[in-house]
């Protein structure tokens, strides 16, 4: 049996209009990914590895082409069902980690449940997976300005993982850490798709993309 | 509703980290507040002031005639047919002059009115003495006697030159306020038989006083006086009950208050732009964070709510500090205006405390209404690269 794609990109084109004219970000791009998969996207910086990850992260709306999720069309979808696909099928991780500033580490795990399911959790879950990514203790009460980069990236992580998305979207997961965390770092994403989660990972650094199973090159907006 | 309490948290947490911001803000609105509630008290408390004054004289009628109908005075034809029209009715007429006083060294001007003896304890309240019988003397107001220093047995000289008349105090009368039908506080009653030995007797009378009997029958007396004496709708005489006056003084109490509480909402309203404006920097302040929010999955109403939020915090702190403050600024104007505070607890007043609270909460709201539009409506993308 062959595995479902998980992300689907049918001749997507993406044109930024601007006053010197239009810019083709990206250009006729297909692309699938199957689910479980890790793949790595490399490119020069101007090349729009960041704008495909916006159009799979379903931020953006392109110009033209289909963009499947999950086998579901996002194309006829609205804002708000489209936001309602990032909190449940889609954990974003961030080169500069991106935790709200006025949130502890728990309640920024916390958030997206809160968020989808409208009352605070009571499960434990959000314990449970910083735990996993290895905080625990008086540390997950700690606002982020209060922890190290790479324990930032961690609770970033278990943020990702809380309303268990199929899909994994990592923008630079390490650019903003040091060699020997961000080994840690992609030894935790490496674990997460070995049990099953779909990993699409933004990096310009070659040994990080060889954690990757596939890894895609992009210029001027089309696969090479 | 979305109400999710992490959102109320956010927009919290967002204020005490600039609290000297907030707090600023806050203020704005406590001012703003407390002038609008402040007026509205002194407002509702003159109301009710006037409104317990006037209630002991409630059950007179008062006749006069319409200047506009050529006659000055009620004339004694008039007075019978009143008399006839009021049936079981008391009716009193009253004369009063104008008349120079002297009391030792001091001059001064006031009214006299004459009243028949046997009605005067029936419309005036003595507080020492007694009433005048006859000619023998004369009842004067409490202000009156305050100012000349009268006392039962005082004499006094009315009129001037070869008209002047001695005559002593009888009796103090008590202060009426607006109330009475006359108002005697500052002024001189005499007998009829006094005031018509001094001024004549023109068979004709300035005001004609109605005192009914049942309360109920206040309107049915004012009816069949009107009919019996303006015929042929012809007005000749003009019957007020206290009523009236009192509606006509609480309509224009009424603008009044509003207006000063129009003024006192110029800076309510200056402190809902300060609201828009505190609100319009956290927005640009937050703009990352709004693209994270988004990106993670949280919906434009939720981003709206959270900023609504702030400014619901903003406006409600500042509105109930407000409100509590304007018992004292609200009582301190009362007290200066009115020297009582009895009405300052009065549902009456109490209700403006209310609208303030609401009134202020509600324009904090609305100042947020356009900034919190402006952060759903960022675009994630641009907001997530936003530095």
């Amino acid at each position: 049996m062959s595995k479902k794609p998980v992300i689907k990109l049918d001749d997507v084109t993406k044109i930024y209009p601007l006053p010197a004219g239009d810019v083709v970000a990206l250009d006729n791009l297909s692309l699938e990914v199957t689910e479980g998969e890790f793949v790595a996207i490399m490119g020069a910086s101007g090349s729009g590895k960041s704008t495909l990850l916006n159009q799979i992260g379903c931020l953006d709306v392109p110009t033209s082409g289909e963009i499947y999720i999950d086998e579901r069309s996002t194309s006829e979808m609205n804002d708000y069902e489209l936001t309602e696909l990032r909190r449940d099928k889609i954990g974003f991780v961030f080169q500069k980690f991106n935790l709200i500033p006025l949130l502890t580490a728990y309640e920024n795990v916390e958030y997206p449940l809160v968020v989808k399911h409208k009352k605070r959790d009571t499960s434990g879950r959000p314990e449970e997976l910083l735990r996993r990514v290895g905080l625990e203790g008086a540390m997950i009460t700690h606002k982020p300005t209060e922890l190290s980069g790479g324990q930032q990236q961690r609770v970033s992580i278990a943020r990702a993982l809380v309303n268990d998305p199929k899909i994994l979207l990592c923008d630079e997961p390490t650019g903003a850490l040091d060699s020997q965390t961000s080994s840690s770092i992609m030894d935790l994403l490496t674990e997460l798709n070995e049990q099953g989660r779909t990993v699409v990972m933004v990096t310009h650094d070659l040994h990080v993309a060889e954690y990757a199973h596939r890894t895609i090159r992009i210029s001027d907006g089309k696969i090479v | 509703m979305i109400f999710s309490d992490i959102l109320f948290d956010l927009a919290r947490r967002n204020l005490q980290l600039h609290s000297l911001r907030s707090l600023l803000a806050v203020i704005g609105i406590v001012i703003g507040v407390l002038a609008i509630t402040s007026m509205g008290i002194l407002g509702a408390s003159l109301q009710a002031s006037v409104t317990d004054q006037f209630s002991d004289s409630v059950n007179i009628l008062t006749v006069s005639s319409d200047s506009r109908g050529g006659y000055d005075k009620i004339t004694d034809r008039q007075l019978k047919e009143i008399t006839t029209a009021a049936g079981q009715s008391n009716v009193f007429a009253l004369n009063t002059e104008y008349d120079r006083i002297t009391v030792g060294s001091e001059m001064g001007f006031v009214g006299i009115t004459a009243l028949k003896p046997e009605y005067m304890s029936d419309l005036l309240e003595l507080s020492s003495g007694r009433f005048p019988k006859a000619a023998e003397g004369v009842a004067v107001g409490q202000t009156l006697a305050d100012e000349y220093d009268l006392k039962v047995g005082s004499r006094i000289t009315i009129g001037k030159d070869d008209k002047e008349k001695r005559v002593r105090v009888l009796g103090i009368l008590k202060n009426t306020g607006f109330g009475g039908v006359i108002s005697t506080d500052y002024s001189i009653i005499s007998s009829e038989r006094w005031y018509f030995s001094v001024y004549g007797d023109t068979k004709e009378y300035d005001q004609v006083a109605v005192q009914v009997r049942d309360m109920d029958d206040i309107d049915s007396v004012k009816e069949s006086i009107e009919t019996h004496l303006n015929r042929n709708r012809k007005k000749v005489v003009t019957i007020m009950d206290s009523r009236d006056f009192l509606q006509a003084v609480n309509g224009v109490l009424g603008t009044i208050s509003l207006f000063i509480m129009a003024i006192g909402g110029i800076s309510l309203l200056v402190a809902g732009v300060s609201i828009f404006n505190v609100m319009l920097m956290s927005v640009n302040e937050r703009v990352k964070e709004i693209g994270i929010l988004r990106s993670i999955g949280t919906q434009k109403q939720e981003i709206r709510m959270m900023f609504l939020y702030e400014a619901l915090i903003l406006g409600f702190t500042g509105s109930i500090v407000g409100g509590l403050l304007s018992f004292l600024g609200g009582g301190a104007i009362v007290y200066l205006m009115l020297n009582d505070l009895s009405c300052l607890f009065a549902p009456s007043t109490m209700v403006y405390v209310l609208y303030g609270v609401i009134i202020g909460t509600t324009v904090s709201v609305l100042s947020g209404v356009y900034p919190a539009y402006k952060a759903a409506e960022l675009n994630p993308i641009d907001a997530l690269s936003a530095e």
